[in-house]
């Protein structure tokens, strides 16, 4: 495992070339400020809401690899004050799935700090959310001397069928994808690190239920006290040390833990899927992209008498989808 | 001058120790602050100097604190008795944290303490009384030697208690000491207070708690006892502890809660708690009757968070609640019923039971096309699936899932040799799963289809196999189900009885006689039929004893209704 950690390090310290500065304002980070590190890629429509709403929860800086958007986000982002952005264009494969290149970043900026790692379809929600800032989060974890933090991807949708409702910029995207499943999750341990592999929700109920091992995994680690030896080795899925990975409880008992509202299915969905395609830059040969473009043909409906509609944490911790554990 | 000083220890967030103290000063009552060495000189400095403007402010000599070791201890007797020797009005000391907050107007505080001069408040209690202590040291704390620090140097720690247990090393406790502990927060009047610093045997006592662990907890709680004329073994510092013994903090949505709790300080406070601290440290207009301090509603929401850590909820599995095998504290989140053979035997089974029992009764949850869910759904509480792919992928979360989603309501559902039987150890160690089964019933259907005799054979003897293993691990020592079992022949001989001991188990307060039968589908000719199976070689085992002359079938048998008192 260490090799194998090791390994990761000396890759993305070799891939540090491919990364360009374009607007570096890493001076302006303050010793307890909390980061937040994305690669993006042609999200300019997403990007003013995902700022506003993690500015709001307290993160005080952004971190993000623009790999070779043409859609502004790249000129977006730099006018921004608290956000230093890098420019890459070579293959978001080639950098485990970008994996090496937040790797570096985080290696370089973000040690000693907590940081979040996440996509910018991804809303990070965490006990009391609404009345305390993240730093309260992460003052507390410090105390208890944690350094990670577990999540759940949960998948939000709309309605209807997912291009029924256009999404406009700087627009909270739960206004349009208010739904989601709330007991169909499947768990299993992976043993190799020690993480939890949890898969399930509407994507596996409607694009995969005829091939349930391929459907998404939705365990997450985002939030992080960075230390420059860790790294993501699977999205953010699972890191090493392993650990880190241990963000459940064993013993019955349950560990504080929050939620990512997930805004991937609106209608830049069927786009995405088809440019991925293309591309097949993706994660198994883009596979889970190819279900999706095949299957949006049919304008699938997600939203079925059992669905949930998202009101706050609080919902999410009765249904058992996130937890307060002992912070009260 | 008021008859109140305080002392505070610091650390951290001195802006806001700052700001405390002058509310403390602002009514009057001197402050001595204590400084950890470990705070930067140039902090301190700039500290010392902001405060330098209020005369009642002062500060004293500093040691290094570090958590469960002697220098809280140095700490707070030299800044206590800088408080004794400089401020002589002083009656009652108040020792308190960088990160304590008044939650109620400091004259009230005064007041309650002018009104019970002689009192001290310090939490003391004998070791064989407290519950509280971490990793098992109570009374081990007094008796042996603790030079290592247990956040820093935890192996070694632990080492050392381990060869001290194991050679028999034990220290003498002084002479006329009883060992008490306690809350550190407490509130001793001078008599007291004075009385343990200027004791002549002092220097023995120093000696002896600087290798005690956590002195801080009993040092002053032991020896108030030997000079105070009256404790109230209680401390005035609202300060929770969570189960690994560190303090629960406090932030502005518990505003409310600090409010109603009429205690007079709590700790610990997040420093950025911006509305607690302006709300608290503003003028507040004082109660209309002074109230004495009732912790309980604060109590009730950090136990219920610590219960949440340490047991969790049951039969809920997520990102941060997965026990592993054998911790589960009960696999699913509430009882459900399990029904084998029962829809083989009688006709709407399922409707009957339903009627009779007001639960959700299901059909083949593990039918191999689908699960068969109440009603015909296809898609049920939480947007569980009817997929049988989906289901087989992780059988366990299906059946933990339906529970889990369906809480508030029983469910009940039918189940068989003819369904996938991956779900079997999980419904067997479920001590929440009732499960009842008419072994052999399976055969049945096999007499009423229209198949080829040879199919029927094939066909029973894979379920007799299938029947039989899943028997065997019903049966198994690690068994927490409660499973009843019948054979075919024996549970047609008294259908009720059975039928009636289950419905009183899933829904006792509906227990009433049953008035309804289930309808029994028509066996004539069954026996005839297992003996036909047994000519053709596949011995039918699991049904009991069937006669071949078919006396089930010719008589019609009226059901005897059970527990008829005449």
């Amino acid at each position: 495992m260490r090799l194998r950690r090791k390994r990761r390090l000396v890759r993305c310290v070799k891939r540090r070339r491919e990364l360009k500065p374009v607007s570096t304002n890493t001076a302006a980070i303050r010793p307890d400020d909390v980061l937040l590190m994305s690669v993006v890629r042609n999200e300019k429509i997403r990007l003013p809401f995902f700022l506003e709403y993690y500015r709001k929860l307290g993160v005080n800086h952004f971190l993000f690899v623009d790999n070779d958007s043409g859609d502004g986000s790249l000129e977006f982002l730099r006018t921004q004050p608290d956000v230093s952005v890098w420019q890459t264009k070579t293959s978001y494969k080639k950098a485990g799935f970008g994996l090496d290149w937040s790797n570096y970043l985080l290696r370089n900026y973000a040690h000693g700090h907590w940081v979040l790692t996440v996509d910018p379809d991804e809303f990070f929600i965490y006990p009391f959310c609404d009345t305390r800032p993240i730093s309260a989060l992460t003052d507390w974890l410090d105390s208890c001397a944690v350094r990670s933090f577990g999540t759940m991807l949960i998948d939000m949708y709309p309605e209807g069928p997912v291009d029924d409702e256009p999404y406009h910029e700087g627009q909270d995207p739960f206004e349009i994808t208010r739904w989601f499943d709330a007991g169909n999750y499947m768990i299993s341990k992976n043993p190799e690190y020690k993480n939890l592999w949890i898969q399930g929700g509407p994507r596996a109920r409607v694009f995969f239920q005829d091939n349930p091992s391929k459907a998404p995994a939705l365990n997450k680690i985002p939030l992080v006290k960075w230390d420059r030896r860790y790294v993501y080795i699977s999205s953010t899925h699972s890191l090493l040390p392993r650990g880190l990975n241990q963000v459940y409880d064993e013993w019955g008992g349950e560990k504080t833990s929050g939620a990512l509202l997930h805004a991937k299915l609106i209608n830049t969905l069927g786009e995405k899927a088809r440019e991925e395609m293309q591309r097949n830059q993706h994660y198994r040969g883009s596979g889970e992209y190819k279900a999706y473009a095949k299957q949006l043909e049919e304008q699938p409906v997600f939203r079925c008498d059992w669905s949930e509609q998202y009101i706050n944490w609080r919902q999410l911790e009765i249904l058992g989808l996130m937890s307060k554990g002992n912070w009260a | 001058m008021s008859s109140l000083g305080i002392v505070m220890l610091v650390h951290t967030a001195l802006d806001r120790a700052e700001q405390v103290a002058r509310h403390w000063t602002a009514a009057g009552c001197p402050v001595v602050i204590h400084v950890d060495s470990k705070v930067a000189e140039k902090t301190y400095s700039n500290f010392v100097a902001s405060c330098a403007d209020n005369p009642l402010i002062s500060f004293s000599e500093r040691h290094t604190c570090d958590w469960g070791r002697w220098g809280i201890v140095a700490a707070s007797q030299s800044a206590s008795e800088q408080m004794l020797e400089n401020f002589p009005d002083v009656r009652h000391v108040f020792l308190s944290s960088g990160a304590c907050l008044p939650l109620r107007p400091v004259q009230e505080l005064i007041d309650y303490l002018s009104d019970r001069p002689r009192v001290d408040f310090i939490e003391s209690a004998t070791t064989a009384d407290v519950s509280w202590t971490i990793g098992g040291l109570d009374h081990e704390r007094f008796t042996l030697r603790f030079p290592f620090s247990w956040r820093n140097q935890r192996k070694l720690f632990d080492a050392y208690v381990k060869l001290q247990r194991a050679t028999g090393m034990r220290r003498r406790i002084p002479d006329g000491l009883t060992p008490h502990m306690g809350s550190q927060w407490w509130c001793l009047t001078r008599q007291t207070l004075s009385a343990i610093l200027q004791d002549p045997r002092r220097k023995i006592y120093d000696r002896y708690f600087r290798h005690v662990w956590i002195p801080d907890e009993s040092y002053f709680q032991t020896l108030a006892r030997l000079y105070s004329t009256h404790i109230e073994s209680r401390s005035l510092t609202l300060s929770k502890f969570d189960y690994q013994g560190r303090p629960h903090i406090f932030y502005d949505d518990h505003l409310q809660l600090l409010r109603r709790s009429d205690c007079f300080v709590a700790r610990k406070i997040w420093p950025r708690a911006e509305k607690l601290y302006q709300s608290f440290l503003a003028n507040q207009t004082s109660a209309m009757r002074p109230a004495e301090p009732n912790p309980g509603k604060i109590d009730r929401v950090f136990s219920k968070a610590v219960e949440r850590r340490t047991h969790g909820r049951d039969g809920l599995y997520m990102q941060s609640r997965f026990p592993r095998h054998g911790s589960e504290n009960g696999l699913t989140a509430a009882g459900y019923s399990v029904f084998q053979g029962f829809s083989d035997l009688f006709e709407e089974f399922e409707t009957w039971l339903e009627t009779a029992t007001n639960t959700r009764v299901h059909g083949r949850l593990f039918a191999p096309s689908r699960a068969e869910f109440a009603q015909g759904e296809t898609i049920t509480n939480g947007a569980l699936s009817d997929s049988a792919t989906l289901r087989d992928y992780n059988p366990k979360a299906f059946l933990s899932n339906l529970i889990w989603n369906t809480r508030g309501q029983r469910q009940c559902f039918q189940f068989g040799p003819q369904d996938t039987q991956d779900i079997n150890w999980f419904l067997a160690r479920d001590k929440n799963a009732q499960i009842s089964v008419i072994t052999g019933a399976w055969a049945i259907p096999l007499f009423r289809s229209n198949m080829n005799f040879a199919d029927i054979r094939c066909e029973a003897a894979r379920l007799q196999q299938i029947e039989s293993k899943q028997l065997e691990v019903l049966s198994s020592v690690w068994t927490k189900a409660r499973v009843r079992s019948w054979t075919l022949a024996e549970f047609i001989e008294a259908p009720m009885e059975p039928l009636q001991t289950i419905l009183d188990e899933i829904a006792p307060q509906t227990a009433r006689h049953l008035t309804e039968a289930p309808l029994m589908v028509d066996l004539a000719g069954f026996g005839q039929f297992l003996q036909n199976l047994k000519n053709q070689g596949m011995h039918p085992q699991l049904m009991g004893d069937f006669p071949v002359d078919d006396v089930f079938g010719t008589r019609t048998k009226p059901f005897r209704k059970p527990y008829l008192v005449q």
